[in-house]
Formats: structure tokens, sequence, C-alpha cells
């Protein structure tokens, strides 16, 4: 059971919560390859999906879920519509809860708007990525694929490359991975590892070999090309050159090593297109497994919502 | 008018005495045992302290009614106790001339409340580029000058601010923010930003301004007064400089000796406050400053706003906390009650410091100083509740705070301004 009509984090989760996903996620998954959709599930409700920023990928995954399980879809056109007309979130959460929303999936470039949302609605918020918050389904979907391919998380040696600083992923990550019992091993240019991550538990490195040496899961992390402009790092290709992964690093991680990345990908940048195209590599998956998780997540706010509103 | 305050225990420069303060004419005509009057106010069990003065705070008027007036920002400095305020330049236009400054003087003298001091601005518009009409702004009644809200980031400019304006007798408040390295950032840089992942600010863009002032102090021989410290590390830097004799003086706002950035993880916009709020170890090095001296004096920073600039995502609201209210039970429980300093020296922080630094008078009690008076319960307890100030911005982050020490009167010229329930 959950502890909170939102999911605006996993800071605040609990490890039994992100379990519970986790192994709610795994009937979804077996359930879709029966090719069934349990469109009972969240029948008779709405969702919508509010994305204050571009987004295919999650957005489709936030969407497809709420169908496959049989709510009502709407469809919030990157906002840009009331925003520009100056409606404030708050009133914007409060029209959607005039209409009897049940959820709102809400991205946004500012960290920490899906919680003010939250609280100015009845309506159950999922964070699908603010600013440089967290981006909560995203680390569930990853740990779930690290869960499917090693069987466990606790133990495992996880290896995040890139831009730490500016990426919710990185962070949501941490919190939850370090909550089942994983190590969390980080490498970055200096100018882009935030200040005080190492007490979070994370281990940040001085090498990519340090990071990745005995890796059960290989994540990079997609670079903004502005950040360059901004002065984090002086060109891309110097980027590439210390902080991509290249093939190399398979013989020196787990020899069951997976390769992620939460997409989409600067291919040639942080990571080579062969280790993308790879074997080793579960970033298909990562979609699929996105996908499963957002269903759960839905359908455990349902029951939720169902005992306690 | 001619009246006793009875019985009261007076807080004095070298301690606390009971005792008996005759008020005649706007001044103080006696001080002693055993005085009387045909008028009484029974002070019985309660603290008189000189009236406090608050030094920096924003009310808004003109430009920006909405958050606050110059009547609604008077009304609340003093039920807050303050018998005088200062405030900054900020509004709507800008206060860099003297009809600004004589709008505000008019306003004040209608409203008839506390004392309101202007500090005109350093440069034209705030814009850090041309130096504002300083001399008209003195002439017309400012006080000090500053750019609050932002550094004059050209050092060149600050120089010759400082020089300028020395030659009229006023100092320069610096608000001591590198932007270039603040860059954006609404929190203070460390574990809670990148828990939340608001934009950090690092101690080194105030560090950095307030080293620059310091050396300009220095170089100059011209005092400088540095705003609203918030690090341990800028601490250390004044501390240094008055050590060598720099004429620096230096203030501190009751948040940054309550708070550490662990209340930003709420994303509570009512913590929002600039510079940030930091960490433990600041917080401590705020505390122990203001005892030690390090620190001059305690002041509000108070920028009230309304509620549709703070009920947005953290980082686009509005920087500031409304403090006038709060300021002398926050500072007396967390400063006094916790051992840090005893009575005189609040005395000293809240009122004979803010008097002496920019030569306003007050500051005082003794026989023949104007009658600013504040008279506290101390043994009051109560829990703050913004939603109950009188000032327009009710955005604390105090709320839900138990505290001690509650206004029970004050006085400016003699002139009972507020007095508790009534």
């Amino acid at each position: 059971m959950l502890r909170s009509k939102d999911l605006t984090g996993l800071y605040d989760a609990s490890a039994e919560e992100i379990v519970e996903i986790l192994d709610r996620a795994a009937e979804m998954k077996a359930l879709l390859a029966k090719g069934r959709k349990s469109e009972k599930t969240l029948a008779g409700t709405a969702l919508v999906t509010l994305f204050y920023e571009n987004s295919t990928r999650t957005r489709t995954s936030f969407e497809l879920a709420g169908k496959y399980l049989g709510a009502h879809e709407v469809n919030i056109a990157s906002a840009s519509s009331s925003v520009q007309k100056g409606e404030t979130l708050i009133d914007t959460g409060r029209t959607l809860d005039a209409m009897k929303i049940d959820f709102i999936a809400i991205r946004h470039p500012l960290a920490g708007a899906p919680a003010l949302l939250a609280r100015n609605v009845s309506a159950s918020v999922i964070n699908a990525g603010d600013g440089m918050n967290e981006h909560p389904t995203q680390a569930l979907l990853d740990m779930f694929t690290m869960r499917e391919k090693f069987g466990k998380i606790e133990g495992l040696k996880v290896a995040i490359l890139g831009d730490i600083k500016h990426s919710r992923v990185a962070k949501s990550n941490l919190f939850g991975l370090k909550k089942l019992g994983a190590e969390v091993y980080m490498y970055a240019p200096r100018t882009l590892m935030p200040m005080g991550i190492d007490e979070l538990g994370a281990h940040v490195c001085n090498s990519m070999e340090e990071a990745v040496a005995g890796a059960h899961c290989v994540m990079g992390l997609r670079i903004q090309l502005e950040r360059q402009k901004g002065g984090l790092f002086p060109s891309l290709s110097e980027y590439s050159r210390f902080y991509g992964v290249k093939d190399d690093i398979l013989s020196l991680a787990d020899k069951d090593a997976i390769i992620m990345h939460p997409g989409p990908v600067n291919r040639g940048i942080e990571l080579t297109p062969s280790l993308i195209d790879g074997d080793r590599s579960v970033i298909e998956e990562q979609v699929t497994n996105g996908l499963v998780t957002r269903m759960a997540v839905l359908s455990l706010l349902r029951e939720y919502r169902e005992k306690n509103l | 008018m001619r009246y006793v305050i009875k019985n009261g225990s007076v807080v004095f420069k070298d301690g606390v005495r009971n005792c008996d303060i005759l008020v005649e004419d706007g001044r103080i005509a006696a001080v002693g045992e055993g005085l009387d009057a045909e008028k009484a106010i029974d002070a019985e069990g309660l603290h008189v302290f000189p009236g406090l003065i608050d030094m920096h705070v924003h009310l808004r008027e003109p430009g920006f009614e909405g958050k606050e007036d110059i009547e609604s920002g008077s009304r609340a400095a003093v039920a807050g106790g303050f018998t005088q305020v200062c405030c900054m330049p900020n509004t709507n236009p800008v206060c860099d001339n003297a009809v600004v400054v004589t709008y505000i003087l008019s306003r004040a003298k209608e409203v008839n409340l506390c004392k309101v001091r202007p500090i005109g601005s350093i440069t034209k518009g705030e814009k850090g580029e041309e130096l504002a009409e300083i001399g008209k702004m003195a002439a017309a009644g400012a006080v000090a000058i500053s750019d609050d809200g932002r550094s004059v980031m050209d050092s060149k400019i600050m120089r010759l601010a400082m020089e300028y304006a020395d030659g009229f007798g006023l100092k320069c408040l610096a608000h001591c923010e590198d932007e270039n390295l603040v860059d954006g950032g609404v929190v203070n840089e460390g574990l809670s930003s990148t828990i939340t992942g608001l934009k950090g600010s690092i101690r080194a863009a105030e560090d950095i301004m307030i080293a620059r002032e310091i050396a300009l102090s220095e170089s100059l021989g011209i005092p400088v007064h540095i705003c609203h410290v918030s690090t341990y590390s800028g601490i250390e830097l004044i501390r240094s400089a008055k050590a060598r004799g720099v004429k620096v003086t230096a203030e501190s706002c009751p948040h940054y000796f309550w708070l550490t950035d662990d209340v930003v993880r709420g994303f509570d916009t009512d913590t929002k406050v600039n510079p940030p709020i930091r960490e433990e170890r600041d917080r401590q090095a705020v505390a122990a400053a203001l005892s030690d001296g390090t620190l001059d004096c305690i002041v509000t920073d108070h920028a009230p706003h309304s509620k549709k600039d703070k009920q947005v995502e953290y980082p686009l609201a509005a920087f500031g906390i409304s403090g006038i209210e709060t300021s002398f039970s926050l500072s007396y429980t967390k400063l006094v009650k916790e051992g840090e300093m005893d009575l005189p020296q609040l005395a000293e922080r809240m009122s004979a410091a803010p008097a002496r630094i920019l030569g306003i008078g007050g500051g005082e009690i003794k026989e023949g100083a104007v009658a600013d008076i504040t008279i506290a319960d101390l043994a009051a307890k109560y829990v703050i509740d913004g939603e109950k100030f009188i000032s327009k911005g009710k955005n604390t982050p105090f709320t839900g705070t138990e505290v001690y020490g509650r206004i029970v009167y004050t006085i400016v010229d003699g002139q009972i301004k507020y007095a508790a329930g009534r």
C-alpha cells in the first residue's frame, strides 16, 4: 500500500513502496506478454498528462499506461496555452480538479512544481520529471530493468556517468537504489557533479575506470548541448573523449553488465553506437518497462484513492 | 503630554534596573525611583527598552502597494516594537532622487506612527551604472544609500559611490552577492540544493563581495556597512577586518540565526530569501557573531509579498520574508533565552547600534533623550501565525514557531503608537 496520494519523488518513498511498485510492474508485464490489457483496473477514471516540457517517450508511455488500464486519457499539449495566458500552476490544477480528474502526470522545467500541484489538488499527482529534482517513474523503470536482469537490486554496483548535476534521472535512481541496497558510483566533469551528492550515499569517482570497474549496470546520461555554452565544459569533443562511455568499458565491468540510458541518446557522445546497439544494451527494454512501471504506479495509486479518499 | 512609566525593568547599557521614566513633551524628562505624574503606564513585570530600530526594511511604496505601503508597514513596525525603520529604495520608481525621498517622508508624516528614514539608491535605477543624485537625496533626508537587492557589480562605481557619499556623511549599505556567481541560484548551494534540484548559490558569491567592500573601505578609509550577512566565512572576513581597524559594520537577520536550509526541502516559498538561508555552521556563526559584536546589529530585511508572488513554483517565487512583527520575539527567544547575550546587548543590537551606524538618534534611555521607548512582556509566550500579521506580507517561514516576548507598548516621541490588544 502506498503511503501518499501522489508520487512526487523517491527521496520520500520507502523501500517497501518501491518494491511494491516493482512487483506490480512485473504483474503488468506478464499480463502484457499474454497480449491482455487490464482495462477494468482504471475503468471510470481520468488521467491528464500535463507537460510543460517537450517529451515524446515519457508522455506516450503515460498515455498508453492509462489507456491499457482503461482510463480516460487527456493530453494537455505542453501547456504553453495556459502558462502564456498567465494562469498559475495552482489555478490550472484547480481547473483540472473541478473536471474530476483522478491522475495528473506532470512534467515541468522547475523543481518542486509537482509538489506544489500535489498540495493544491485532490487528484493524484505523478511527477514525470521536474527540473533538476526528480523523475521517479524513470528510476523505477530502471530499477525494474535491473531487477529483471539480476534478480535483485541489493548488492548491485550501478555506475551513473555524465551530467549528474542537471539529471533528475540520476538523483531519483540514487535515492531508490540506495533504499534497495545497491551501491551507486558516479563520474562526471566536476562542473557537472552536484555539491553534497556523496552525503546522499553516492561514490563520487575520479575516473571512468573507477566508476565502471565491476559494475553490473552502466548508465549513460543525456548531455544537453547548451551546457557547453554555459561554460560547464569546453567542447563536445572533449566531453565525449573524457566522459563518453566507450566500448572498452565492457572489459572492466561485470561480465553480465547491462548498458542503460534514459534516452534520447546523443549517439557517439554519451555512448558509442556499438554499445547502444550491442547485445548488452537494454535501452529498448527500458522503454517497454517504462510502460509497465507506469501502469503499476497508476493502479497502486488507484487503490490508495479507493481506500483513503 | 506628561506621564510616567512606572515600575518597569528598564534596559540600560550597563544593566537592567527597576525604575520609573518620566516622559514630557516627547522627551525623557527624568529617570529614577518614585517618579509620579497624573497619568501613568503600569510597567510592573514588563521590560522597557530604548525604542527598537530596524535599519533594513522594504515598505514597497511607491509602486508595490499590493505588497505593503507606508501605512501598513508602519503599523506592522510599531506592532513589532519599532520606533524607527529605514526603508530600502527598490520601489517603483526607484528611490534614486530627492522627489521620492520627499514623498516617502511626507507619507510617513501623514501616517504618523514610527519614524521612517528613507535610504536612497547608490546608482540611478539601481542599475549599477551611474551614481544617483546622492547629495540632493541627503539634503532631502535620506540617511544612507544602498542598491539593496543586488550588488553594485562594477567595483569602480562602488568606489566612487563610497567616496562621493562620504562627502555628504552617508554610508553605503552593501548588498553582497556576485551576480555572475549567483547565476540564478535560489537557495544555498549544498546538500539541500542537490536534494531538491533547486539551483544553488554558493557562499563565495556573498563572500567575494563582502571582501571587495572591505577592501574598498580599507583602501579609502571610508566606512561601509554590510547588509544581511548569512555565511560563516563572510563573518570571518568581517571579524578580521575589524581586528585591523577597518571601518566596517554589519547586520544579520533572525532567519539567519534561526533556520538552516533544510527548510527549503518542502519547497515552501516562504523560505526563499536573498541571500539564501544556509547551513548549521552558518547559523551558529551568525548567532555567535551577534553575541561577540562582529555583527553589529539585527535587522529584519522585512520583505513583504502578496500571496500571488509566493504561491507559485519555487524558482518563480519572490525573494523575501515578512519579518518586522517577529524580529523582537525571535531575537529574544533565540539569543537571550538561549544564552547568547543579555538584555543590554539585545538593546544594543536592535536599537543603539543602528542609531549609531546611521547617526539617526535614539538607542538609549536617559534623561533628555527623545522618548522612543519599546515595552515588552518577556514572559509572554505565543505561537507565530503569519496570517495574523498586520503587514500585508504574510510570508513567514516561522508560522507555528513558539516564541517569547510580546510587545506591549511602542512609544514614539512620547506618543503611544501601539498598545497590545488595543
